[in-house]
């Protein structure tokens, strides 16, 4: 049975003389079964052939015209070789490359085989082929990945979309001369088309299904040197479609490229491009062929056991002023187990380089991109967490699991909602007695007014914030020594409440006691947000 | 870490201490910048200036430094501080009368952005005199980011200010 419709016919005859692929013919008429794409070209092409003989005998040549002058003007300007077998057959000589002499012994139909195609520049021959999908899978074998199903990306040149077009206006132009109905406009997309054949070849060869919601991401970008000016017509046309953007190398994006192939009025654009567009020479490159996993988080919490351990990297002027942090602590061995490109790390707020974290730790995730290794059991995460807690007495990790992205945003909603318990060694310059800190334990949502500290008042804008000490419990140790046990809302600044910041943070533990004060220590004792769930030791 | 006015007794720890003396020509009058290692810098007066001898009452500080600058108009908004008055390095931030009729004027001493002035001295002038270098300073600057090193060139450091103290102590007796 034939795959296309009879009323096809002109077109599938145009395109085959054309220099076009089976498969983008069948594509062009609007074919929309997949398991005929998945046919080798050369059956495809022979099934073609077929087709225009046999509708040749059934209706003879009446029911076509002959071609108008413009249009055969056109074609014989862009159809220097390649004339086509079927006019030497007299099959039909009815069709405008009848004009074409055609003795140069190149004989389209056969040649057509070996020719890249003039519209998908090979994406639909050569890269459907067995040999390129054994190459992706090579490389996706390689890479060592853990994945349960896979997404498949194709990147186009740009002028793809200019040929399809030129091509497409082709087909409508040469219906119209023959007074034949134009076809209509949903033609198959070519990447639709070639996902049709190569996905089920692709989750043979890798051994798991094609899933459009995969997080497990195989790109291949192609390019096509040769043909790379061919959008450069239309930044004439359209200048406003081509704005330089920071990031891009080219102008000539594929979304610029749509969009003004969308306004450019069809004479313009033919007197611009051939049409049909010429067969070129070279196949597509496969530029690149890449692997991208989705990203896997983790959460727990961590303490901080140091006064020299900054939680990020403290680089200043290209200089490091520490040389670890709690950050790199734990993500270098996350990295390690993952095999992740990068991570970002996050945290239910952070404390200062000087300040500890005790009790239950400081709920934080860290987001790993493009990892390798996704599948851990509660078990192996178990050994992951010792591995860290054996590396470092500056820091210990506690509930270490994998979580979703969605959960993190409750760790960032503690952040700010929720109240922090901290531990403060505080001086005096003035000598105390016990009766004279006693009254701090009485004070109950105790409201302080913040400016900005002046220590972060570089990159934070200057601002007046009202906070609660809900709470506070005091034990004297000396004369000008006494320990301060704080339950806050979260965002109160701690060292600025004892010594006061030049009097920028009021009340403050100085003003309350008429005496200056200043804090020597600091600890957190505890962030009092529920999430990441604790875990069974 | 800790620079300056070592170990506990006020902010101090994080900040440099830096001097202009007899500003203007106008002797003792001598101010104190102490700068943050984020560059912020606090605008104080230094221990010699006339304002904090005894015997000293402090009637009227003025922020109105002109018929159409008031320091106090000074808004700042966003991490940039947009909108901060600009202080070159003699700008005049306020003035500061006594009771014995002298009025004084308190200078910049470094260009920057007018970040905050100090408004509770305003209310309780008294803290200027009681605790000059922290409670009682007179405005917040913040220098620009190329030029927070080259600020402070032409101020003393704190010894090389206790030498000028030294020495005035020595011709005055």
């Amino acid at each position: 049975m034939s795959p296309v419709a009879e009323k096809d016919r002109a077109v599938v005859q145009l395109l085959l003389d054309a220099g076009t692929c089976p498969r983008c013919v069948l594509r062009f008429c609007s074919v929309g079964s997949q398991l005929l794409y998945r046919h080798p070209q050369q059956d495809l092409l022979k099934d073609l052939q077929e087709f225009l003989k046999n509708s040749q005998e059934k209706e003879g040549p009446v029911c076509l015209e002959v071609a108008d002058p413009p249009c055969k003007r056109l074609r014989l300007e862009h159809e220097e070789e390649g004339a086509d077998e079927l006019n030497h057959n007299g099959a039909i000589p009815q069709l405008p490359s009848a004009g074409n002499t055609g003795n140069t012994g190149n004989t389209g139909l056969d040649s057509s085989a070996g020719r890249v195609c003039n519209v998908c520049l090979g994406i639909l021959q050569e890269f459907c082929e067995p040999d390129f999908v054994k190459k992706v899978c090579q490389k996706v074998n390689s890479a060592d990945y853990q994945f349960t199903s896979f997404v498949f990306s194709v990147s186009l040149p740009p002028q793809l979309s200019v040929r399809e077009r030129a091509a497409w206006l082709g087909v409508k132009q040469q219906m119209r001369n023959l007074g034949l109905p134009l076809a209509k406009d949903d033609i198959v997309q070519l990447k639709e088309a070639y996902k049709w054949i190569i996905h089920p070849q692709l989750a043979e060869e890798l051994g798991v299904p094609a899933d459009g919601k995969s997080l497990f991401e195989v790109s291949v970008v192609f390019a096509h040197p040769e043909t790379d000016e061919e959008c450069h017509f239309l930044a004439t046309a359209c200048p406003d479609c081509f704005k330089p953007a920071k990031n891009k190398q080219s102008v000539f994006t594929r979304m610029a490229v749509i969009k003004a192939l969308e306004r450019i009025k069809e004479e313009d654009f033919l007197k611009h491009f051939p049409c049909p567009p010429s067969s070129p020479k070279n196949l597509c490159d496969a530029l690149e062929i890449q692997c991208n996993n989705g990203a896997v988080f983790v959460a727990g919490r961590y303490n901080k056991y140091s006064r020299n351990l900054p939680q990020t990297p403290w680089i200043i002027d290209g200089e490091r002023k520490l040389e670890s942090s709690v950050e790199e602590l734990i993500s270098e061995h996350l990295m390690a187990e993952f095999k992740a490109d990068s991570f970002n790390f996050s945290s239910s707020g952070r404390e200062d380089v000087d300040v500890r974290t005790l009790g239950n730790g400081r709920p934080f995730a860290m987001e790993l991109v493009n990892p390798r290794r996704i599948h851990f059991s509660a078990e192996e995460m178990k050994r992951l967490q010792q591995a860290i807690n054996d590396s470092s007495d500056k820091i210990q990790v506690r509930d270490l699991q994998l979580v979703t992205r969605e959960a993190i945003g409750r760790m960032k909603e503690g952040e700010e909602e929720k109240t922090k318990t901290y531990s403060a060694l505080i001086w005096t310059d003035k000598a105390i007695q016990r009766e004279d800190i006693a009254f701090l334990d009485d004070i109950k949502e105790l409201r302080l007014e913040q400016k900005t500290p002046l220590r972060v008042l570089h990159r934070r804008p200057l601002a007046v914030r009202c906070r609660l000490i809900h709470g506070m419990r005091s034990e004297y140790i000396d004369q000008h020594h006494f320990r301060l046990h704080l339950r806050t809302q979260a965002g109160t600044y701690i060292k600025e409440f004892v010594h006061g910041d030049f009097g920028r943070t009021k009340p403050n533990i100085g003003s309350l006691l008429n005496r200056t004060a200043d804090i020597l220590e600091l600890d957190v004792e505890s962030v009092d947000v529920d999430w990441p769930p604790s875990l069974a030791d | 870490m800790a620079e300056g006015a070592a170990g506990p007794g006020g902010a101090e720890r994080y900040f440099t201490r830096w001097y202009k003396p007899d500003v203007k020509g106008r002797p003792c009058e001598d101010f104190c910048v102490l700068q943050h290692s984020n560059r912020i810098c606090v605008i104080t007066l230094a221990e010699a200036h006339p304002l904090l001898q005894s015997g000293k009452t402090i009637k009227n500080i003025n922020y109105q430094i002109s018929a159409n600058c008031s320091r106090l108009q000074n808004k700042v908004s966003g991490k940039s501080k947009r909108g901060a008055q600009f202080l070159t390095e003699l700008a005049p931030l306020c003035r500061i009368s006594s009771s014995d009729g002298e009025e004084y004027t308190i200078y910049s001493c470094i260009r920057g952005r007018l970040i905050e002035v100090n408004e509770n001295i305003l209310s309780n002038p008294a803290l200027l005199q009681e605790k000059p270098s922290t409670e009682g300073y007179i405005a917040v600057v913040l220098p620009k980011f190329e030029e927070s090193k080259s600020v402070t060139q032409g101020l003393l450091t704190q010894k090389e200010y206790e030498e000028i103290l030294m020495k005035r102590r020595s011709s005055a007796s």
